[in-house]
């Protein structure tokens, strides 16, 4: 049974125009990590836009959930590369931003402020930003920000969570302890995880399946289940199976570059 | 040492500045009906302090009624403009149009609707003041990160949900430095249009004085109205800082 599913999927964004992506066919289970890795410009986040119903194909079909994706869906938290937190909230109060939209949570807010509050914190904690919770997003470092930003996408407990190159900014220190930080909170609590990345070894390292993309217009050209046992170390990273799927994933993104 | 040089700056560039004029007028015997001294001001100023504080006081309510329509069309404008690209396209070239006319020359229109007095003054203050407070709230709406956007419209966000949340909150610092520029606008207006067209504020009190060449006292006129200019401009600035503190933050208090 799987939980996102694309049957040949085209979208143009202008109609008539070029196309985004082409004939793209993926399925994913419920509570499957799956990285997305392609060279820049391959409409990896025109998925993101598709998934969560912002965009409507062209062409095919997207199934989340089993049923046909028709508009914003609510069961999505979404994080970027740009942390984009409010510099007018507190960090605690940036978090809990989607619960002031999303329902059952928004119309149960105002009774239930302590819990929900509880709740964010305790998220916080996970994510080691305890003690933090009512600084402003400035006084934060840039991989404080995207833990905040990964918290406010987690809040409301969707089934399905889509990164746009979240770490893709940081120093190469910060991400590995990010990568890690969000291996545990996908371990303690499975929710699916859709991860558009560069980086190939932060694909290996954290996905259970990795779809490498095209060029212009982005087609799915390999789809490669990563079998490391979980979980995973920073260790592994140094291992020659690890090794053995980045190459493997390398030569697959130099040939589409040099197409 | 240097924090109180800091403080005490402004103050001593206006001491100064009075002191120079004093001096070429008394140094060049200036006769007082091209240049008054600022003694002679100060001096007209204290004898004819009850008429010049009801006209000031008239010229003030003038211009806070005029910026207070101004604030309350222009921001409904600026949301409007700011939130939709469409009406972005379709408003602009008519209302930096409407901005480019010299508002004195749109006095005597509003006097042959609303006759001579307060109603004119009003609505030139308002005029000439609406137009910054529009251009800046729509530019703080207009540049909502996308990404932001998108992760709100994914959760289901109406588009009252993202200006309530997130495209006001942003706006405002915008908003808030645009009723420092419209304060000073909406005095410029109050004033050109009751020298036109009025008998009462601090406008007409300059235009009888000039017409029975009372140099001191236009002077005097002059003085006030640049007083109560900065005291307002100052007045908004400090609620600027008070309301958007977030905005306004030391880049070394930042990790």
């Amino acid at each position: 049974m799987s939980f996102v599913k694309f049957e040949n999927v085209d979208l143009a964004y202008a109609p008539g125009g070029a196309l985004a992506i082409e004939d793209v066919s993926l399925d994913v289970r419920e509570g499957e990590f799956v990285a997305v890795v392609g060279p820049s410009g391959c409409g990896k986040s025109t998925l993101m836009k598709l998934i969560s119903g912002l965009r409507m194909p062209s062409g095919g079909y997207v199934y989340v959930d089993g049923r046909q994706v028709g508009g914003p869906l609510k069961i999505v938290g979404m994080a970027f590369q740009n942390a984009n937190l409010l510099p007018w909230r507190t960090t605690l109060d940036n978090v809990m931003l989607p619960l002031e939209i999303v329902e059952p949570y928004r119309s149960t807010l105002k009774k239930e402020r302590r819990r929900y509050e509880a709740e964010a914190r305790q998220l916080l904690a996970k994510v080691g930003l305890a003690g933090f919770e009512d600084k402003f997003p400035w006084e934060l470092s840039g991989g404080m920000q995207q833990r905040a930003s990964i918290c406010r996408a987690l809040i409301h407990q969707p089934r399905l969570l889509m990164l746009d190159e979240p770490f893709g900014a940081l120093d190469a220190f910060t991400r590995e302890e990010l990568w890690c930080m969000l291996r545990d909170l996908w371990q303690l609590q499975p929710f699916t995880v859709i991860l558009v990345t560069h980086d190939l070894r932060e694909a290996v390292f954290l996905a259970d399946t990795v779809y490498v993309m095209s060029k212009r217009p982005g087609r799915v050209l390999v789809r490669r289940e990563i079998e490391l046992p979980r979980p995973r170390d920073l260790d592994v990273t140094y291992t020659d199976a690890f090794a053995g799927y980045v190459h493997e994933l390398r030569e697959h993104i130099g040939r589409v570059r040099a197409s | 040492m240097k924090p109180n040089l800091v403080k005490a700056a402004p103050w001593l560039v206006v001491a100064g500045m009075f002191l120079l004029w004093e001096l070429i007028c008394v140094g060049f015997d200036v006769p007082e009906f091209l240049l008054p001294a600022p003694s002679a001001v100060w001096h007209v100023g204290v004898e004819q302090f009850a008429p010049i504080m009801m006209h000031a006081t008239q010229t003030f309510l003038t211009t806070l009624a005029g910026f207070a329509i101004a604030v309350l069309v222009g921001l409904l404008i600026g949301m409007a403009v700011g939130s939709s690209p469409l009406l972005y396209r379709a408003m602009y070239p008519l209302l930096v149009g409407f901005n480019s006319i010299p508002k004195v020359a749109f006095v005597p229109v509003l006097v042959v609707w609303f006759g001579i007095g307060t109603v004119p003054a009003i609505l030139t203050a308002f005029l000439i003041s609406f137009f910054p407070v529009v251009v800046n709230v729509a530019t703080g709406l207009a540049t909502l990160e996308p990404e932001l956007e998108d992760v709100l419209r994914s959760l289901g966000a109406s588009r009252l949900d993202i200006l309530g949340k997130v495209g006001l909150p942003r706006a405002m610092p915008y908003f808030f430095a645009s009723l420092k520029v419209a304060i000073t606008l909406a005095f410029v207006g109050s004033v050109i249009a009751e020298t036109v067209a009025s008998n009462l504020g601090i406008g007409y009190l300059m235009m009888s004085a000039s017409s029975s060449m009372n140099m001191p006292l236009v002077f005097a006129g002059l003085i006030v109205i640049g007083v109560m200019g900065v005291v307002m401009y100052e007045l908004f600035a400090f609620v600027e800082k008070r309301m958007t503190s977030w905005a306004h933050r030391n880049p070394n208090g930042a990790a």
